[in-house]
């Protein structure tokens, strides 16, 4: 019990390695073993969830080192929450990929495959469990490496897309890396709670905002958020299929996240030029939100829609840590949780249709409906609560982002949030109409030679979406109880 | 279990019991025989009304019926209040649906309509979604009715699937979701300004609050998205465009829920949100009561003009919700009263209108008036019910629409706003002058052929007597006689003019 956080983090890594092995005595074998370590992961997330809502925050110390000088998991109620849905969403795309395994010629890169997404599962888990900077960078590369190789594993264009992340995201990590340095430089530490203690003492306003001005856009380029966004769609787009759901719904969340702590819990709100920074971040946010909008209503490929849109949803969250009152941290945390249900299961719904019909235009989904009730259902639900429409998870969001933002006096943002959410409705409804109206394009289903497709494990993910986004939705107050746990003080007020 | 049927679990139940019937349809629609779809409709419609009705006594006795479910958003419960003015739309809603079910079941199957499951799936689910904004008890409840309302209409405005239905989609999806967002934007800023979002007869908004130069901002994005529902010129055009659904969804759109769900929506912004001093002070009822008043007279101009029977019939309509929306911007405790007793007269009178001109399309496969010339012989007791009806629009006494039509001009009087009064009178003339020449084209005595411009006029099928189904005559021929008792016993049965009278007597705290 008392190792939970660490096992969090180490039970997949090592299940990632000895897959490796066991690939070569038996195929199943070794994705058992990683299933099983992320569904135990899972679990334990859910226990430790649990005690942090009793007991308060968990620190965990590395073996047993002093700190500052040893590692530290923290564990709030708020990136408690992010684990559980870390591992879950992880977890389903584990199950989901199996019925991918077709495009890998050998054994060998299939299981390598299911090393790499557990790595990234690991790389993302580790990020929000860590309380120490450089622990952060590790796993934040980590996290990107493996992104790279699943990106690349989608096909010819996979590979362009995923060299162009690269480039990208290596300048990204740069960009950290220096950041970190120059808080190294004026605190001597690395441990986050301490580096907040020694900066809280002010007089360090200027090396402060030198880090900050690497490390905002060191998270806007991980994140996608506008203007840093420009390696995403494809490499959204194009990436493994059935990696897809973990890194569209998850992978951008976790960096915003990490720019939270960076934000609140180490800067803090008595930083001299805290409110320039929300100022510049809530600038992001609203052109994210508009631009991410408008680029995908022109797109016909539905992965390149959901790609812009989340250019434009990633803006929701940033949107709420520019507002910056508690209701609007709950807010984007709810949108986090939210969109991950949300995009997650849009691409879990696109792989399926892709699965079975080969296609991703959605020109051709016409009356699809009717060969894939369960799947559309979803495909509707999420695509409602990405417009904002009650009962799901998304209006919620909105309505904290929207009551925050209208508290603090912010009309703008209100303004951008009711545009925003108008645009996404030109784009998601066309979708559904393209899913419920339009004639039936008569598609042949797709014939696999000596692939067995796997049905449930198709159907549980997108079940599972389909319930989180309902569920979450009327559930919200206890989630906002919850986050309130931790953000309570957090923040201006 | 006790607990499960007390008074105040019906209104969640009478939400409820559409909502299962329309999750039981979709699953189970395509599986089972087209009869016991049906099944699940009626006696959903049927549990609904008892329900429904069964919550009168209690209201009527001035107990308002509430229950919180549970927390909704922060601070803010899911949480329905049965008051007088949502018992008024309730009662109408689940009474129609009954009727318009069985209609709907004559003509869908008299029509050979395709996508029948997703039609009565729907229809189900607009009708819970109608149930939750009369209960609502504050802004958020409601407007998750509203929003689920706005969706759960889209696929039957679209219900044929082509190119004609999808550009109307577009245009009614545009039309209500663009309103719908800034009304959210509005719920907001009253919520970020006055910390509450009950709704409480004569108001809760008030100026220190809310700065009176953004009031009438807030009036308007909140009120927006009722005139656009309830059609009210200039944002009224979706609702001719969606005239291209079968005619029980424009029964639907026109009498039973979303156009009534728009006047209703405005009741509750301008009398239980703002209230009318505020609403007076910052001039949002004036200009709304103006806007109603061109409405009244330019719809009714343009129904002149329109051959096609539904789209005469859907002018007829925007006309006739500018006549609640003018009788709750009036602002006096008559025309409230008025304006609510106007949701009951027209629903019958309106849904009369519309199954006739599906009768009549089922059978005679007629949608222009000019085709109709003698078919009232072919359909005497249809084009008598439609007569009646239109005699009941035009608000003659003895017609549902008198009641209500006279209370909301004693309303304007005591106001002292003659000319409201005046736009009342002429525009009762005016629907006689679009209606009634369909019955006296319908009643034409007519040589065997007639010539216009060398074309032939005169129907030889109109010679011969042959109604449309019983599915489809029975209900017309009920909410024909309905608006005629009720005009001349407007308290008939439900108490439903006592309910209009009691919630405007409450929003202006006369006792």
């Amino acid at each position: 019990m008392n190792n939970f956080p660490a096992l969090i983090v180490v039970c997949p890594l090592c299940a990632a390695l000895l897959n490796l092995v066991l690939n070569r005595i038996n195929e199943k074998l070794g994705k058992a073993v990683i299933v099983l370590s992320v569904a135990a992961s899972l679990i334990m997330s859910v226990f430790v969830l649990a005690q942090v809502i009793t007991t308060g925050t968990i620190h965990y110390h590395m073996g047993n080192y002093d700190m500052p000088l040893g590692i530290e998991f923290v564990i709030d109620t708020v990136n408690g929450l992010i684990v559980v849905l870390v591992s879950l969403i992880g977890f389903l795309t584990l199950l989901f990929s199996d019925n991918f395994g077709y495009k890998f010629k050998t054994r060998l890169t299939k299981g390598a495959a299911n090393t790499v997404l557990t790595l990234l599962i690991v790389g993302l888990l580790g990020m929000t469990l860590t309380g120490d900077v450089f622990n952060l960078y590790v796993f934040l590369e980590i996290t990107s490496l493996s992104a790279y190789c699943l990106i690349a594993l989608g096909g010819e264009r996979g590979i362009f897309s995923a060299f162009r992340y690269l480039l990208v995201g290596t300048v990204a990590a740069t960009f950290y890396l220096l950041g970190v340095a120059i808080l190294y430089g004026v605190t001597g530490t690395l441990n986050m709670a301490d580096m907040a203690d020694i900066l809280n003492e002010g007089g360090k306003d200027q090396a402060m905002l030198l880090a900050i001005c690497f490390l905002v856009p060191a998270f806007g380029i991980k994140m996608a958020l506008f203007p840093f966004h420009g390696w995403q769609p494809s490499a959204y787009s194009y990436s493994e299929a059935g990696a897809a759901p973990l890194i569209t719904g998850v992978m951008g969340k976790i960096p915003a996240y990490a720019m939270f702590r960076y934000l609140y819990c180490i800067y803090g709100t008595d930083f001299k030029y805290f409110n320039s920074i929300l100022v510049i971040v809530g600038v992001f946010s609203v052109f994210g939100m508009l631009y991410g909008s408008i680029r995908a209503i022109a797109q016909t490929d539905i992965r390149k829609i959901l790609a812009y849109s989340s250019v434009a949803q990633i803006g929701y969250i940033s949107l709420g840590f520019a507002i910056g009152t508690p209701i609007a941290l709950c807010g984007a945390f709810l949108h986090m949780l939210g969109h991950a249900f949300m995009k997650g299961g849009l691409f879990f719904c696109t792989g399926a249709i892709r699965h079975k019909f080969g296609t991703v235009n959605i020109e051709d989904f016409g009356r699809i409906y009717k060969k894939m009730p369960l799947t559309c259902g979803t495909l509707t639900i999420a695509a409602l609560s990405m417009v904002g429409i009650p009962p799901t998870v998304g209006f919620f969001s909105k309505w904290y982002l929207g009551s925050a933002a209208a508290m603090q006096g912010e009309w703008i943002y209100l303004a951008v949030l009711v545009i925003s959410s108008l645009l996404n409705a030109i784009y998601f409804f066309r979708l559904i109409e393209k899913v419920f109206i339009n004639e039936d394009k008569s598609l042949k289903e797709r014939v696999y030679d000596e692939f067995k497709t796997c049905g449930w494990k198709l159907v549980l993910p997108v079940v599972v979406c389909f319930i989180a986004i309902l569920g979450l939705g009327l559930a919200n107050v206890k989630i906002i109880d919850i986050l309130m746990l931790s953000l309570k003080g957090v923040g201006l007020c | 279990m006790l607990g499960l049927f007390s008074l105040s679990m019906r209104p969640v139940l009478a939400v409820a019991v559409s909502l299962i019937a329309a999750g039981l349809i979709y699953v189970l629609g395509e599986r089972i025989h087209a009869d016991g779809r049906e099944g699940i409709t009626i006696t959903a419609a049927v549990l609904k009304i008892i329900l429904v009705y069964s919550m009168i006594p209690a209201v009527l006795a001035g107990t308002e019926i509430k229950i919180e479910l549970f927390r909704i958003v922060k601070g803010i419960s899911l949480a329905f209040n049965v008051d007088a003015a949502g018992m008024v739309f309730a009662c109408i809603a689940s009474t129609l649906w009954l009727l318009t079910s069985l209609y709907s079941i004559g003509y869908m199957r008299g029509h050979g309509e395709k996508n029948q499951t997703g039609y009565f799936a729907a229809f189900a689910m607009c009708l819970s979604a109608t149930m939750g904004i009369c209960f609502a008890a504050n802004l958020i409840t409601f407007f998750i009715f509203f929003e689920i309302l706005t969706v759960a209409t889209y696929p039957l405005v679209v219900h044929y699937r082509d190119e004609e239905g999808k550009a109307s989609g577009h245009k009614y999806l545009a039309y209500t979701l663009i309103s719908g967002q800034i009304f959210f934007a509005g719920i907001v800023v009253i919520y970020a300004t006055c910390g509450t979002l009950d709704f409480v007869p004569g108001g809760f908004v008030t100026a220190d609050k809310l700065p009176m130069q953004w009031a009438l901002l807030v009036f308007f994005m909140m009120v927006g998205a009722g005139i656009v529902k309830a059609g009210v010129m200039p944002l009224h055009s979706w609702l001719p465009a969606a005239m291209v659904a079968p005619t029980p969804v424009s029964a639907l759109l026109h009498a039973v829920a979303v156009v009534k769900a728009g006047a209703f929506c405005t009741l509750r912004v301008v009398l239980y949100v703002f209230g009318p001093e505020m609403a007076k002070a910052c001039h949002g009822a004036e200009i709304l009561a103006w806007m109603a008043v061109i409405t009244i007279f330019v719809s009714s101009f343009i129904a002149i003009r329109k051959d096609n029977l539904k789209a005469r019939l859907a002018f007829s309509t925007i006309g006739q919700l500018s006549y609640i929306v003018l009788g709750i911007c009036i602002l006096t405790p008559a025309a409230a009263a008025g304006a609510l007793y106007h949701i009951v007269a027209h629903a019958f009178m309106k849904i009369t209108l519309f199954m006739a001109a599906g009768a009549i399309f089922v059978t005679t496969h007629k949608k222009n008036i000019s085709d109709m010339v003698g078919i009232g012989r072919r359909m005497p007791i249809t084009m008598a019910a439609f007569t009646l009806a239109s005699v009941g629009i035009a608000g003659f006494p003895f017609f549902a629409g008198f009641a209500s039509k006279a209370n909301i001009i004693f309303g304007a009087m005591a106001a002292n706003k003659p000319l409201f009064a005046a736009t009342l009178v002429c525009s009762g003339l005016l629907a006689a002058v679009y209606l009634l020449p369909v019955s006296i084209i319908a009643f034409k005595k007519q040589p065997a052929e007639v010539h216009v411009d060398g074309q032939l006029v005169v129907n030889r099928d109109f010679a011969k007597y042959g109604e449309a189904s019983k599915l489809m005559l029975i209900p017309l021929v009920i909410t024909c006689v309905i608006s005629i008792l009720l005009g001349i016993v407007p308290n008939l049965g439900l108490h439903l003019y006592d309910f209009a009278v009691m919630a405007g007597n409450a929003i202006f705290g006369i006792l």
